[in-house]
């Protein structure tokens, strides 16, 4: 079991090297000079800024520094704002991305579960035919439209009562999480609901379950104790990615609703070719994405004994 | 026991229609497509994206209108609108004159989308006014609008309004200026309701009349038709859905069959090799798959850059197979390595078959039901990474239309004007959802062992 865990972190460690890597020569090789400002920069200045972010220096030193710096969690200054330290951006916005990622995931999961299993019960009746006809369509409609449509419900639902019962953006209370978490977990959700559905399908054929309502057990205990139970493994399998995917993947609903998470900050920093920011961002959340996916695979060994780690 | 003699045996007949097979062979094809005649969603998903073909090629060949075009009479119209305009003189510059002589705030004239003409008595202990706009009443939060004019001068008494006037009904409202400059509360408001005009000038530029033709001021004409409505720029909404849909679908299944066929190549490479060289052809697709997909197809794009007047097509494609083809490869590898130990390969290495006729004959046309399954899949993939890096506003490059830039620009006035959100969200649904069903009925017929999973 250590083995394994020190041979996936090596792993990861290259992986993450691989993703560093990748980002370093796709950012240098953006067409366009980084310091070009709105403001004319006299040939001292320029000396001076180009010795301050190491850009003096023959490209190959530039990356062996890069890896350096990275090595000590340390992703240099940002280009736009003056003397603010990349790490500090990331410290101040990724929670919110965070939190708002692992709502996301709450209420799908929760949703897949609980609608997938539906579903199954219902087989080709009419509760199952509705609810998969809304799954499809949560998988057609873009995010972005779904953010749209919801804040525009919002506007409506807020005109109609008088008063302003759910903010329609902004951060700060659950209050102002709850619609935007909904829309970001909602693709998730019908993802999951149709992993559910298939395993639920089949473990209501299983032999254990027979056995069950044979020596009699109430269906809602069969439900709970034998079949949910039982159905849910792919989906605890496919929760740990789709954690990291939501929470790297919030750009929309950060926009949409005005929320200030790392997502819709990596956005301005394109928007304004701020390197290090853009660097840094894309840096952490390869990172991230690699050692979710290792933690939940160890996680999974523990919970599933039938996983034989290799 | 019995004596058998030869005598006791006859020759039996050939019987050709015991053997014989009544019915027609069927390929593997045509079994297929027979399944996925029987799958009624898949059928119904198929004529859509025949359909959408159809609107995407054949499309701006009846409909010509140019999506580049503004049709500055008529901005951000929803269909259906009411198109009839009156014919009235070219603008000329008034001297604020009113001929009936009234009094408080007033229009002078009617009040046209060529010009709103205002006049108002100097309020009480103002120094100077402002004018105001707006869609709804004042109200008790003096909501005043945009400002559309600002006197300082209390003997100027009148305002022409001409900006980007729309029929339909706005409120204006005279506020008083103190005197820093600052607005105070006396303000007088003043409802009306505009009328849509046009110039005979106009309309000939706009090729809506015959040079020689012989309307006369006060006439009514039909403005340019818009089936669909048009944008906040006053361009056509159904030809730059036209466009949209060639620029959204050749990202959408372009990049998918470039990367499909890039995956296939390296999946049956690396399954066919095998050993170490399948190994570290696999690792480089892991860390390929590792890298936050999003985020690379961003930084991606930027890298390849867009030059002015470029429509920055190329590089989403390029970005798009850069990122995507490992998910094929690793499908495909698995299937080569599978099919690589069934006996029928061996049978036919064992007759002498080169490595050529192996791959080409045995191992990849068994790969092309799963590969076009694949194919099916990743359209939808590619048109919502295209819809959502263009809602961004880090896809296609303006003016060039796609449906997620068009989304992009209509969302911004989804309140007053939805229809221009709503026609390429529900394109870009309809495309979404009928590859989805069309890949579940594909897999379905063509795919054995994931039949009936559902």
């Amino acid at each position: 079991m250590g083995w394994y865990i020190f041979k996936r972190l090596i792993q990861g460690i290259i992986t993450v090297w691989f993703i560093a890597t990748a980002t370093f020569f796709a950012m240098h090789s953006v067409p366009g000079d980084p310091l070009l400002n709105d403001r004319a920069v006299t040939p001292a200045i320029r000396a001076n800024l180009e010795a301050k972010y190491g850009l003096d220096q023959p490209l190959l030193t530039q990356y062996v520094i890069y890896l350096g710096n990275l090595s000590r969690g340390d992703f240099g200054i940002s280009f736009t704002q003056e003397n603010r330290q990349v790490n500090d951006i990331i410290r101040e916005h990724f929670p919110v991305s965070a939190i708002l990622g692992i709502l996301a995931v709450l209420f799908a999961a929760l949703g897949g579960v609980l609608w997938g299993s539906l579903t199954a019960l219902y087989r080709n009746r009419l509760p199952d035919y509705i609810i998969m006809f809304l799954v499809i369509l949560g998988i057609s409609v873009p995010s972005f439209v779904v953010a749209a449509l919801s804040q525009y419900s919002l506007v409506t639902l807020n005109n109609a009562v008088g008063q302003t019962l759910l903010p329609v953006a902004g951060w700060g209370t659950i209050l102002h999480m709850l619609v935007p978490a909904m829309v970001l977990g909602l693709s998730t959700m019908a993802y999951l609901t149709r992993l559910m559905r298939s395993s639920m399908l089949e473990v209501i054929n299983s032999d254990f379950v027979r056995t069950a309502k044979s020596k009699g057990l109430p269906p809602a205990r069969i439900f709970t104790r034998h079949q949910v139970r039982n159905a849910i493994l792919p989906v605890i399998t496919v929760l740990g990615p789709q954690i990291a995917v939501i929470t790297t993947g919030g750009f929309v609903v950060e926009i949409v609703f005005a929320i200030p998470g790392l997502g819709r900050f990596f956005v301005e920093a394109v928007q304004q070719l701020d390197y290090t920011v853009i660097m840094g961002t894309t840096v952490f959340y390869g990172a991230f994405l690699v050692f979710m996916v290792i933690v939940v695979d160890v996680l999974y060994g523990f919970i599933d004994p039938r996983v034989r780690l290799k | 026991m019995t004596d058998i003699h030869v005598s006791d045996f006859r020759p039996l007949q050939r019987r050709s229609d015991v053997h014989g097979i009544s019915r027609p062979s069927l390929s593997y094809w045509e079994d297929a497509w027979i399944r996925l005649k029987a799958n009624k969603r898949a059928i119904v998903s198929l004529y859509l994206v025949v359909a959408l073909l159809f609107f995407t090629l054949l499309g701006p060949l009846i409909w010509t209108v140019d999506p580049g075009l503004q049709d500055l009479d008529q901005i951000s119209q929803p269909p259906g609108t009411d198109r009839s305009a009156e014919i009235v003189a070219d603008y000329i510059a008034w001297d604020g004159v009113d001929p009936s002589a009234g009094s408080g705030a007033r229009v002078i004239d009617v009040p046209t989308t060529q010009v709103v003409r205002l006049k108002w008595d100097s309020l009480p202990g103002a120094n100077g006014h402002r004018v105001y706009r707006n869609l709804f009443p004042v109200g008790n939060e003096f909501a005043y609008g945009i400002p559309v004019g600002e006197y300082f001068d209390n003997a100027i008494d009148f305002h022409e309004d001409r900006l980007d006037l729309k029929p339909g009904r706005y409120f204006y409202s005279i506020v008083a200026l103190a005197a820093d400059g600052s607005v105070t509360q006396t303000y007088q408001t003043v409802e009306v309701d505009v009328v849509r005009v046009t110039t005979l000038s106009e309309a000939r530029e706009q090729g809506l009349i015959q040079t020689d033709s012989d309307l006369q001021i006060g006439d009514s004409i039909n403005l340019s038709a818009h089936p669909l409505g048009t944008d906040y720029l006053g361009r056509d909404m159904l030809s730059r859905l036209m466009a949209g849909a060639q620029v959204s679908l050749s990202i959408g299944i372009g990049a998918p069959l470039f990367f499909v066929f890039f995956g296939v190549v390296f999946g049956s490479v690396a399954g066919f090799i095998g050993g170490k060289v399948d190994q570290f052809m696999m690792r480089f697709a892991d860390f390929v798959v590792a890298l936050p997909f999003l985020l690379f197809m961003i930084l991606f794009k930027i890298a390849f850059g867009i030059g002015p007047g470029e429509s920055g097509i190329m590089p989403m494609l390029i970005a798009l197979v850069l990122l995507m083809w490992p998910a094929t490869a690793r499908l495909v590898r698995g299937q080569i390595l599978q099919i690589r130990e069934q006996a029928y390969v061996q049978a036919s290495q064992l007759l002498g078959a080169k490595t050529n006729y192996l791959i080409f004959r045995h191992m990849l046309p068994n790969t092309l039901g799963v590969v076009l399954v694949t194919l099916t899949f990743e359209i939808p993939k590619a048109i919502f990474v295209e819809a959502f890096l263009s809602f961004i506003g880090m896809g296609v490059a303006p003016p060039t239309p796609s449906w997620g830039s068009m989304s992009n620009e209509g969302i911004k006035t989804m309140l007053t004007t939805p229809h221009e959100l709503i026609f390429p969200a529900v394109f870009i649904s309809i495309t979404v959802l009928a590859f989805n069903l069309l890949g579940d009925g594909l897999r379905d017929a063509l795919d054995a062992r994931m039949r009936n999973q559902e």
